[in-house]
């Protein structure tokens, strides 16, 4: 009898449906109505006992009765639901007629949750979905340190920076970079492949003279080069502290993002060597012609 | 007794190695004790080592000897001289990938007709690091917008962008708080890629006493983009930016090919004299990796791909790259 059922595995055996946590106790058998281990829902603790269970979209009442519990293969009479929500409803207060009050009621609030979730699941699958790719965890490490080798073979910053100078070299930055001396070894450069294409032309003592010329000239240049440099040096150590207030006054400003102003004086030497430039440059241009 | 007894009849104390001879045909390997086995193939390798110095210290003294007249030393190998070599290596005189990339979908940005335009969005609800780095994505390009994604089907944007004279998209897919995937779709019906992205470093984290990158135009570097693939994929990140770079922000985008990584970066420059430059790093680093590569728009159903990465067909040689 349904009550020494009770006594036996609700309360005091062991019921292999029974699920029990801290607070409470679950049943997790499919026929069960609310889902919990109770006197009133356990489905064999419970002659007479009804639930819905939705297959495939459809939903389903379960009844059984006690006429059936010496049959197990037909104890469970399932009744198709209509899809309307009213008129199932109907239909369960149909079928159920005469049942006690708790498990009509059961019945009907188990239908409605599981219609609602019948239809959010209708409308996600209309949604985009999440596809979920697993990862794998071989590849992943594979990949991980190949990339870490990557990095360091590509030496960023050495690739970036000789970058840059080819580009300055390039001369796609047009006028906004002084650097004298690039320009200067230019205008060497352009001397020597004049002169070395005259003297090959000629006899190789003139060669001689020729190369004693250039490297003379080169020389005094040089010299005056390192002079005019050792000056301006000494002239701005007595003025490194102004320079020094002009940078800081040139970093703030920058933070402030006024980096067009502050370009040229942030640069102390490039700012000398303009100087010297417009001074030298065309005694050389005379002394090679 | 066999070849190997010579060595198991002795009592555990190892025989000196002039004194035992073994056959030519002897083999460590053959040693069926595991210890025994495990200390001859330890001696094996002592041995290996000691010729290996002996060969190099001749090696060194021949060439001292020789003085001026040694052959120039030999270039180590490393994977990027020993790659294999692409087909489909672009050659910097090619005429026919310069026709074709004359009349390709970034011809119009190479030909100043268009003004790069770009829209950033997630994945559907991103997480905090994602829309930082958003942020900082959208501080790096210049003219660019973050919109954020509310349940939008792609499908439904790439028309509404369009329309608003986008020129480009690009969508960063998160995982778990972190931003792993980067689509970039040019826009009028242009090419998709779909990248995986890794190592994500916001601006914060990056070890640099930088300002916030300014709203200058960066210059851009493409390095290392051989292959034909890499040729248009390196034209889709140059799209990205302004044709004509401010060079008084003095700002440099990297995008950097290693190996099939691409490495960005985004830096300050400033030029010392006219042979050092000093760099400091600004802005969010990221590396990427291309997975695939679609000829229209985004479309994950009927897109036509140009370029899938398939791992058991591509991944088999470690010295072939595609990019």
């Amino acid at each position: 009898s349904p009550q020494v059922v009770w006594d036996t595995l609700g309360n005091r055996q062991f019921c292999s449906y029974k699920i029990t946590t801290k607070t409470q106790n679950f049943c997790r058998n499919e026929y069960n109505l609310t889902g919990l281990c109770n006197r009133s829902s356990c489905p064999l603790a419970n002659s007479q006992y009804a639930t819905i269970r939705e297959e495939k979209g459809r939903c389903y009442l379960y009844m059984k009765t006690i006429e059936r519990a010496a049959f197990p293969r037909r104890l469970w009479e399932r009744v198709l639901l209509s899809k309307n929500y009213e008129k199932a409803l109907e239909e369960i207060d149909e079928n159920l007629i005469y049942w006690p009050r708790f498990i009509r009621h059961k019945c009907k609030q188990r239908f409605t949750k599981i219609t609602q979730y019948l239809i959010r699941i209708r409308k996600l699958t209309l949604k985009r979905q999440r596809k979920l790719v697993p990862l794998r965890r071989k590849i992943e490490r594979r990949e991980k340190r190949r990339e870490e080798k990557a990095l360091v073979a590509a030496q960023l910053d050495n690739a970036i920076e000789k970058e840059l100078l080819e580009r300055l070299k390039q001369d796609t930055y047009g006028d906004i970079y002084n650097f004298p001396i690039h320009a200067f070894d230019k205008a060497l450069q352009q001397q020597e492949a004049e002169s070395e294409s005259e003297s090959e032309a000629e006899k190789e003592e003139e060669e001689d003279e020729d190369v004693d010329k250039r490297e003379f000239v080169e020389a005094d240049s040089d010299l005056s080069d390192f002079e005019d440099m050792d000056k301006l040096e000494t002239s701005s150590e007595e003025e490194q502290e102004e320079e020094a207030e002009v940078e800081k006054k040139a970093k703030n400003s920058k933070s402030k993002g006024k980096t067009p102003l502050k370009g040229p004086a942030r640069r102390k030497r490039p700012y000398i060597e303009i100087e010297y430039e417009e001074e030298t440059e065309p005694s050389t241009k005379t002394k090679a012609a | 007794g066999g070849p190997g007894e010579g060595s198991v009849v002795e009592d555990g104390a190892p025989p000196a190695p002039e004194r035992v001879l073994f056959p030519p045909t002897f083999s460590v390997s053959e040693i069926k004790n595991k210890q025994r086995r495990h200390f001859m193939f330890l001696r094996w390798k002592q041995q290996q080592r000691k010729e290996k110095l002996a060969a190099k210290k001749k090696r060194r003294k021949e060439r001292e000897a020789l003085g001026d007249k040694a052959p120039p030393k030999a270039i180590p190998k490393t994977i990027e001289n020993q790659r294999v070599y692409d087909e489909t290596t672009v050659d910097p005189n090619d005429e026919e990938v310069a026709f074709d990339e004359a009349t390709d979908e970034f011809a119009p940005y190479f030909n100043r007709q268009t003004v790069p335009k770009i829209l950033i969005t997630t994945s559907d609800r991103p997480r905090g690091r994602t829309v930082r780095f958003c942020e900082q994505l959208s501080t790096v390009i210049p003219n660019s917008h973050v919109y954020y994604r509310r349940g939008l089907a792609l499908k439904r944007i790439i028309p509404q962008c369009i329309a608003r004279d986008f020129t480009d998209l690009i969508v960063i897919n998160e995982d778990r708080n972190v931003p792993n995937g980067l689509v970039l779709s040019h826009l009028p019906d242009g090419p998709t890629a779909h990248f995986r992205m890794s190592s994500v470093r916001l601006r914060k984290e990056i070890k640099r006493k930088g300002k916030e990158p300014t709203e200058h135009v960066p210059e851009v570097i493409l390095n290392n983009f051989t292959t034909r693939l890499g040729h248009s994929v390196g034209r889709m990140f140059a799209s990205l930016f302004p044709h004509d770079p401010q060079f008084i922000g003095r700002q440099v985008a990297t995008f950097h090919n290693q190996r099939d990584y691409i490495f960005f970066r985004f830096h300050r420059y400033i030029f010392k004299s006219e042979k050092k430059v000093g760099i400091q790093e600004l802005g969010p680093r990221f590396t990427l990796k291309l997975r695939s590569l679609q000829k229209g728009t985004f479309d994950s159903k009927f897109g036509e791909y140009e370029w899938i990465h398939k791992r058991r067909e591509m991944d088999t040689s470690r010295r072939k790259f595609h990019l």
